[in-house]
C-alpha cells in the first residue's frame, strides 16, 4: 500500500514536469519568435530594477489597499512554497512531515507562520474576488475583458483559495490524528488558525480523519502541480515573467522611441554620407525585411515577453487618456492581442500549421489602426504597469509599418509629413518666414 | 530699451564675426511660426537679453527636429530631417541647446546622439530655475502674481519621458503665486492630448476630448493661471478654456511668460 502511493506520487511529478517543461520550452520558442534587440548591457542597472520593481513591488505600492492585499499572495506564495519541498520529499520517500522531528520546535513556529500566509492569502483572494464580481471595480471591464480573461481571474482566485482551504483541512485533521496517539503523525505541537478548524473534523472516526487527511495532502500538492502548469497557459504567468521582465526592461527616457539602424544606412546613402557601422548594411535590399511591425514576428522579443508578463490588471488602460475619453485604443489589449496572436502562431507551427503564413496578422486582425492612431505617446501606460510592460513600443511599430509599408497613415498625417518635406515645419509655413518673428520682436519689443 | 539690443544673433552672424556663443536656443516650428507661442519665444528671449546670456539662433537655418514623423511613424522623414539638422549643428560645432519645447528636448537630446548628433540639452524651465538659482533672475516679492493661484500642467514629453517634475515647480514657486496641483499631476500628469503627433490630426471617435477632461481639472484646482511649458499642452489648454468659456477668467501661460511679465520685461 506504501509503494503504491510513492509510485503514484512519482507518476504524478513526472507528469507534471513533462507537461511544464513542454509549455515551458513552447513559451520560450513564441518569445524567440521576436527580432533581437540587446538588453543585456548595464547589469547592475538591471538587477537593481529587479530588485527593486519586480521583487520589492515598487510600483504597486502606487496605490497602498491593492498593494497590500497583492503583498499578502504574493508573500505567501514566496514563503509556503518552501513546504512543497517537504512535501514533495514526504511524497516520494513515503514519510509525513519529514523535516519535523529535525526542526522540533522550529518546525510549529514554521508551520504556523505558513498557516498565518495561508489565511492571508485566503483573506485577500476573497477579497480581490469581491473587487471583481461585486464591487465592479472599473479597470476589470473594458471590450477585452472577455468572459475567458473574465473566468481566468476568478478561476485563479478560487484555485487559490481551495489550495490554502486544503492545507488547513490537513493540518487539522492532522492534530486531531496526533492528539489521538496514531502512530504515523508525529507530535508537532499546535498549529494556532487550522485548531480552529478542529470542531469540523472532530466528530470523524480515525479512519475518516486518515482518509479525509490524505485526501487533502494530496489535493493539495497535485493542486500545485496542476496549477502550474494552468499558470503557463494564463495571465498568471507574470508570477515567474515579472523577474526578467525588469530585469530585460528599457533603462533608456522613455521619451526615446527605438532607433531604426536599416533606415539610418538608407538614409544616410541617399544623403551621399558613409554608412559608418557596416553592422545593419545588407548587401541585397531585399533582406532588409519589414519596415515597422505588422505581426508578432516583427516585434523584438521583449515586446513578446512582456505580452506573456501582462496578467491584465488594466492599470495601463486605466491611465491612458485616449482610454479613459472614450476611444478604442487600450494598452492591455495591445498586449492580450500579442500575447493572443503569438500563441495562435506558435500553437499553428508546433502542429506543422502554417503559422504566420495563415493569412492573418496582429495588425488588422487584431489590433485596428484606429486604435494605434489614437495612442498620444504619453508614457501613461509604461509609468502605471507595476512589471514595466512598455505597449507604448508595440503601438509605434505597428505605426511605422502602416506609414512606411502601406502609407496607411491618416490623410492629415500625410499632410504633415509633406509639409515636413516640403516647408521643413509640420505646418504648411514658407521656410523663408521661420525668422519673421526675430522683426516683430525688434520692431515692438514691449508687446507680447 | 534700444532697438538694437533687440538684434537676435544668429549662428552665422556669430561665426562671420568669429564669436561662439554659450548657448545655442532652438526656437522649434510652434515658436517660429505660431502666433501663441511666439510670445513665448520672445518672452524667453527678453530673459536671455536680461541676464545677458551669450545666445544665438540657427534662425532661417532651423528645421522641425523630426519629433511628429517619428511618432506617427515615419521613420525615413524623420532621419532625414534629424541628419539635416545635426550637420548644421555638428557644422557650428554647437556644444549646448536650450529649446522651449518638450518635443524637441527630448529628440535632440534623447533621438540625435545615436545618429551622430551630441548635445547638452537642457529645456526652458531647467535653464530657468538655474538663472533662479544662479541669483541672476531674482523675482521681487508682491509681484503680480502674489496672491494669484497657479496650476501647473504637466508636459508627458518633460515628465514621464524625461523625468523633469520638480524643475517648472520651483520657478512658479520663485514667483510668490499659490501652486495649487491638479489630483493628476507629476507622474501621473494627465496628456493634453496633443503628443505622439496628435497635435497634427483630429481625435478618433470617442465621448470626450482628452484636452476637455484634462482642461476641467485645471479648472477644478480655482487656479487663475494654468502654467504650461510645451507648446502643444499651450494650445490645447488654450482651447479647452476657451471651449469652458473660461477665457476671461483663467489664463493659459508659458512660464518665460510669468517670469518675463513679473520681471516687467
Amino acid at each position: 500500500m506504501q509503494y503504491i502511493s510513492q509510485i503514484a506520487f512519482v507518476l504524478v511529478l513526472i507528469l507534471a514536469g513533462y507537461f511544464l517543461s513542454k509549455r515551458i520550452r513552447q513559451i520560450r520558442k513564441n518569445i524567440l519568435m521576436g527580432r533581437p534587440i540587446n538588453r543585456s548591457d548595464k547589469s547592475p542597472e538591471r538587477w537593481k530594477a529587479m530588485l527593486l520593481i519586480a521583487f520589492g513591488q515598487r510600483k504597486m505600492f502606487k496605490n497602498v489597499i491593492p498593494a497590500l492585499l497583492h503583498l499578502l499572495i504574493y508573500v505567501g506564495f514566496l514563503i509556503i512554497n518552501l513546504e512543497v519541498l517537504e512535501f514533495i520529499l514526504d511524497g516520494l520517500f513515503g514519510t509525513h512531515r519529514l523535516f519535523a522531528p529535525f526542526l522540533g520546535d522550529f518546525y510549529t513556529v514554521c508551520i504556523n507562520f505558513f498557516e498565518f500566509l495561508a489565511v492571508g492569502v485566503l483573506f485577500s483572494c476573497v477579497v480581490f474576488l469581491i473587487r471583481r464580481n461585486i464591487l465592479n471595480v472599473n479597470r476589470f471591464s473594458g471590450l477585452e475583458m472577455t468572459s475567458w480573461p473574465k473566468l481566468d481571474a476568478n478561476l485563479i482566485l478560487i484555485i487559490e483559495i481551495v489550495l490554502m482551504l486544503a492545507i488547513l483541512t490537513m493540518n487539522a485533521t492532522d492534530q486531531i490524528l496526533q492528539a489521538r496517539g496514531h502512530m504515523h503523525y508525529t507530535a508537532t505541537g499546535s498549529f494556532f488558525f487550522s485548531s480552529i478548524l478542529i470542531p469540523l473534523f472532530e466528530g470523524l472516526s480515525d479512519q475518516g480523519l486518515i482518509m479525509t487527511e490524505r485526501f487533502a495532502w494530496w489535493f493539495h500538492i497535485t493542486g500545485i502541480f496542476a496549477f502550474a502548469i494552468y499558470v503557463t497557459y494564463s495571465k498568471h504567468l507574470h508570477i515567474f515573467l515579472a523577474f526578467p521582465n525588469t530585469w530585460y526592461g528599457n533603462l533608456e527616457a522613455p521619451g526615446k522611441i527605438e532607433n531604426m539602424p536599416v533606415v539610418t544606412n538608407e538614409v544616410k546613402t541617399m544623403l551621399g554620407m558613409p554608412a559608418e557601422d557596416g553592422h545593419a548594411t545588407p548587401a541585397n535590399p531585399d533582406e532588409i525585411g519589414r519596415f515597422g511591425a505588422k505581426d508578432v514576428n516583427d516585434l523584438n522579443w521583449v515586446n513578446l515577453m512582456n505580452a506573456y508578463a501582462c496578467t491584465e490588471c488594466g492599470r495601463c488602460t486605466s491611465n491612458c487618456p485616449a482610454s479613459m475619453t472614450g476611444k478604442k485604443l487600450s494598452p492591455r489589449k495591445i498586449m492580450m492581442d500579442t500575447r493572443d496572436r503569438l500563441e495562435e502562431v506558435g500553437q499553428s507551427l508546433s502542429k506543422g500549421g502554417k503559422g504566420l503564413e495563415d493569412g492573418k496578422s496582429l495588425l488588422g486582425d487584431y489590433i485596428s489602426k484606429e486604435e494605434i492612431n489614437a495612442c498620444t505617446s504619453c508614457n501613461a501606460c509604461v509609468e502605471a504597469c507595476p512589471v514595466n510592460i512598455d505597449p507604448l513600443s508595440i503601438i509605434l511599430q505597428l505605426r511605422r509599418y502602416v506609414a512606411m509599408e502601406e502609407s496607411g497613415s491618416p490623410a492629415s498625417w500625410n499632410a504633415m509629413f509633406s509639409n515636413i518635406e516640403t516647408s521643413f515645419s509640420p505646418w504648411k509655413f514658407a521656410p523663408t518666414d521661420r525668422f519673421n518673428w526675430s522683426e516683430e520682436l525688434k520692431q515692438n519689443p514691449k508687446s507680447e | 530699451m534700444s532697438e538694437s539690443s533687440y538684434q537676435i544673433p544668429t549662428m552665422a552672424d556669430m561665426l562671420a564675426r568669429g564669436e561662439v556663443p554659450e548657448i545655442l536656443f532652438w526656437v522649434g516650428c510652434a515658436g517660429s511660426y505660431d502666433d501663441r507661442y511666439k510670445s513665448v519665444t520672445k518672452a524667453f528671449i527678453k530673459i536671455l537679453k536680461k541676464t545677458g546670456t551669450s545666445f544665438a539662433v540657427l534662425g532661417p537655418e532651423e528645421t522641425c527636429t523630426g519629433d511628429p514623423a517619428r511618432r506617427a511613424g515615419n521613420e525615413f522623414l524623420f532621419q532625414m530631417q534629424a541628419m539635416a539638422n545635426i550637420r548644421v549643428l555638428n557644422g557650428y560645432e554647437i556644444k549646448k541647446i536650450v529649446t522651449a519645447c518638450p518635443h524637441c528636448f527630448n529628440t535632440l537630446k534623447n533621438e540625435y546622439p545615436e545618429l551622430g548628433g551630441n548635445y547638452e540639452v537642457i529645456h526652458h524651465s531647467t535653464f530657468l530655475q538655474q538663472l533662479i538659482h544662479e541669483g541672476k533672475v531674482t523675482l521681487k516679492g508682491g509681484g503680480s502674481f502674489k496672491g494669484k493661484k497657479i496650476t501647473y500642467h504637466d508636459s508627458c514629453y518633460l515628465g514621464r519621458a524625461n523625468n523633469i517634475y520638480e524643475a517648472p515647480r520651483q520657478v512658479l514657486q520663485a514667483l510668490d503665486a499659490e501652486l495649487v496641483e491638479m489630483k493628476r499631476c507629476r507622474t501621473k500628469g494627465l496628456c493634453c492630448g496633443a503628443g505622439g503627433a496628435q497635435m497634427f490630426k483630429d481625435a478618433e471617435n470617442g465621448k470626450k476630448e482628452i484636452n476637455i477632461e484634462r482642461t476641467e481639472e485645471a479648472l477644478a484646482t480655482g487656479a487663475d493661471i494654468i502654467a504650461a511649458a510645451c507648446p502643444f499642452c499651450m494650445t490645447m489648454m488654450s482651447d479647452g478654456v476657451k471651449n469652458k468659456e473660461k477665457e476671461d477668467k483663467v489664463k493659459v501661460l508659458d512660464l518665460a511668460e510669468l517670469i518675463a511679465k513679473s520681471e516687467g520685461l
